[in-house]
């Protein structure tokens, strides 16, 4: 926000700026004056020694690596799919367009409990490398959570471009169909896929119910443990999760990022 | 011989006829502008063309080759879009070049081409500029640089400056003829601008209801019309209801018109008189003008100021005329005033009158 945007603002405004900051910050930072405590009687009052203790825990640094990796996974393979399907349907069938958005809020209706227990009796019977690994059920069961978060985001993405006009400029110039997607669509949809890889980040990050009634030990499985069992390392662990989350957030937006023309604008459900 | 040819070309969608059988010949280096209100099928022809859609009859001929079935992709058809259709995320330059990097073009002569065309379009300056930050007619430009520059074999254009302010319409129309003048390409431009068409074509074609009524020059367009819908499309004109008579007599209400080409038509046929606004010409009323063949009288109902010349509107006993004259001449037929309406023997047109009426609905020139 400039500065001359912020001498605009109504007095009111400034109110519940203020009432939104206080919302977000007062936790983060009774969380940072938990971590600084230690559980020892008589100890210091302010600490960095649970810092220390999260980051030369082995667990710590393989669970997050195990869920980055996931998260990023999930983003691959959820642009994969929606990005050219969802370019399709605005296209050709326009019609299926509530019939998808339909289907993109059953994760949202659906419990994450009986979705897990739906997908585990599904795919019971897959080969191991599927079932019993991180990379191919819990990265399935991710798609479909983050398939809500990706439809609506890049769907207000595509609806912010003129795709009939671009595609067929595009064609009339020589170009096929792969090379109107990756060369036309895709760049100017660019705002919209970030803003859906940052929403799938942040879910697969703190996915635990499906991770956990499938037994396999991410990220917020190990947050969940140390929180049970060392309440002030849980406050370190959670503050550096949360700034780590930031940066890979950050790193998306930087290698996302490109000088110069103006991208897709998100405005939200139309 | 034809260079571009659409033969009996039929489309439907649905219950909609749009394409009822279009036959066109064009030939080459020449500019055709396809002339219609609203739905005629103008439009939908210009997409065959570009094979962004498929006819469900007839076929598309460029040089003899039949190109019905052929991608757009593989078409090789420059194409100027009705809406702003540059790439948002690529600069002038880099939106001009783009189809020659899909023809895998020699950067260096890429480049000459592109700036030699950005220059051709007067946006040399530009080149560096996204979109967003040209107006509607720069871009408007650059994408006519854009379908240029892959050296198209047809060029079309849908309205290409429908959404651009008149001032800078009137430029750019003029600019698009002295291009395409000098690139010497063929050309299809779709409009529903009569003005816009007479000004720029070689040939216009005037559609209604997905048939073409009438092609030809634009001087024969104006001056001959072969049916009411094309002589009321095309400017404005008098229609003149009547009935043949004997010696070249039309009789309209009570008054007698002596017109050239009703000497060839049979006497009782019903007929349109159809009289330019121009070629009428109006006077002061003097005693016994009225039984004067050829002279309608009438008061003076408005003026419409129009800088050197003013419109004005008469109403007869049996009609509503418009003249236009001079806006000096004018001045003495002030509103109210009783006028002698001159209808000339020679240069007026005369239309047979269909059974059913006008064979146009009034309401698709009012729409445009």
């Amino acid at each position: 926000m400039s500065l001359r945007a912020l001498r605009r603002m109504a007095p009111s405004a400034y109110i519940w700026l203020a009432l939104a900051a206080v919302y977000f910050v007062v936790p983060l930072f009774a969380t940072f004056e938990f971590s600084l405590k230690e559980n020892k009687a008589g100890a210091p009052c302010c600490t960095l020694h649970n810092y220390g203790w999260v980051l030369h825990n082995g667990d710590f640094w393989h669970t997050i690596k195990i869920s980055f990796l996931l998260a990023i996974e999930t983003i691959v393979i959820s642009l994969a799919l929606f990005v050219p399907t969802i370019y399709w349907v605005h296209l050709k069938l326009p019609r299926l367009r509530p019939v998808i958005a339909f289907f993109a809020l059953v994760p949202f209706v659906v419990p994450p409990i009986v979705m897990v227990v739906g997908l585990l009796r599904t795919f019971r019977g897959t080969p191991n490398w599927f079932y019993g690994t991180p990379w191919g059920f819990l990265a399935a069961a991710y798609v479909i959570l983050a398939f809500p978060y990706m439809y609506f985001s890049l769907d207000a993405g595509f609806r912010s471009i003129d795709v009939h006009t671009l595609t067929e400029a595009s064609q009339s110039l020589g170009a096929k169909w792969t090379t109107t997607l990756f060369k036309v669509i895709l760049p100017n949809i660019r705002t919209a896929a970030l803003a859906a890889s940052f929403l799938t980040l942040a879910i697969v990050m703190g996915e635990f119910t499906i991770a956990n009634l499938a037994a396999f030990h991410t990220f917020p499985i190990f947050l969940q443990y140390v929180n049970e069992s060392q309440g002030f390392p849980a406050g370190a662990l959670t503050l550096l999760s949360f700034l780590i989350t930031w940066a890979a957030m950050l790193s998306l937006l930087l290698v996302g990022r490109k000088r110069g023309g103006r991208g897709a604008v998100i405005t939200g459900a139309r | 011989m034809s260079y571009l040819e659409l033969q009996d070309l039929h489309r439907e969608f649905g219950p909609v006829k749009a394409l009822q059988g279009i036959d066109i010949s064009l030939g080459e280096g020449e500019f055709l502008s396809l002339l219609g209100p609203s739905g005629c099928g103008k439009t939908t022809a210009l997409r065959l063309v570009a094979g962004f859609d498929r006819p469900d009859g007839g076929r598309i001929l460029v040089e003899g080759k039949d190109i019905t079935r052929v991608p757009p992709n593989k078409r090789d058809m420059g194409m100027v879009f009705q809406a702003y259709s540059l790439f948002p995320n690529l600069t002038a330059i880099q939106n001009v070049e783009f189809g020659l990097k899909i023809r895998r073009q020699d950067a260096s002569k890429r480049r000459q081409r592109v700036g030699e065309l950005l220059e051709l379009v007067g946006l040399g300056h530009a080149a560096d500029r996204y979109p967003h930050q040209l107006s509607g007619g720069m871009q408007q430009r650059v994408a006519l640089a854009r379908a240029l520059a892959i050296e198209p074999r047809v060029l079309l254009l849908d309205e290409p400056l429908s959404a651009i302010d008149a001032k800078v319409r009137v430029q750019l129309r003029e600019e698009i003829r002295r291009i395409q003048l000098e690139l010497g390409i063929t050309t299809l431009y779709v409009t529903h601008d009569q003005e816009e068409a007479l000004a720029v074509s070689d040939h216009v074609a005037v559609m209604y209801q997905g048939r073409i009524e009438q092609m030809g020059t634009p001087a024969e367009m104006y001056g001959r019309p072969a049916t009411p819908f094309v002589a009321e499309f095309i400017g404005t004109m008098n229609r003149l209801e009547g009935i043949v008579g004997e010696n070249g007599e039309v009789r309209h209400g009570d008054s007698k018109l002596v017109v050239e080409e009703a000497r060839s038509r049979r006497p009782g046929e019903r007929v349109l008189v159809l009289v330019r606004p121009e070629a009428l010409e109006l006077s002061a009323v003097v005693a016994g003008a009225s039984d004067e063949p050829n002279v309608l009288t009438g008061d003076v109902l408005s003026q419409t100021f129009l800088g050197s010349t003013t419109r004005l509107k008469v109403t007869t006993a049996a009609t509503t005329l418009i003249s236009d004259m001079s806006s000096a001449r004018a001045e003495a037929l002030p509103v109210g005033s009783r006028v002698a309406a001159r209808v000339p023997a020679e240069g007026v047109r005369l239309l047979s009158l269909p059974d059913d009426g006008l064979g146009f609905r009034a309401q698709d020139l009012e729409d445009l």
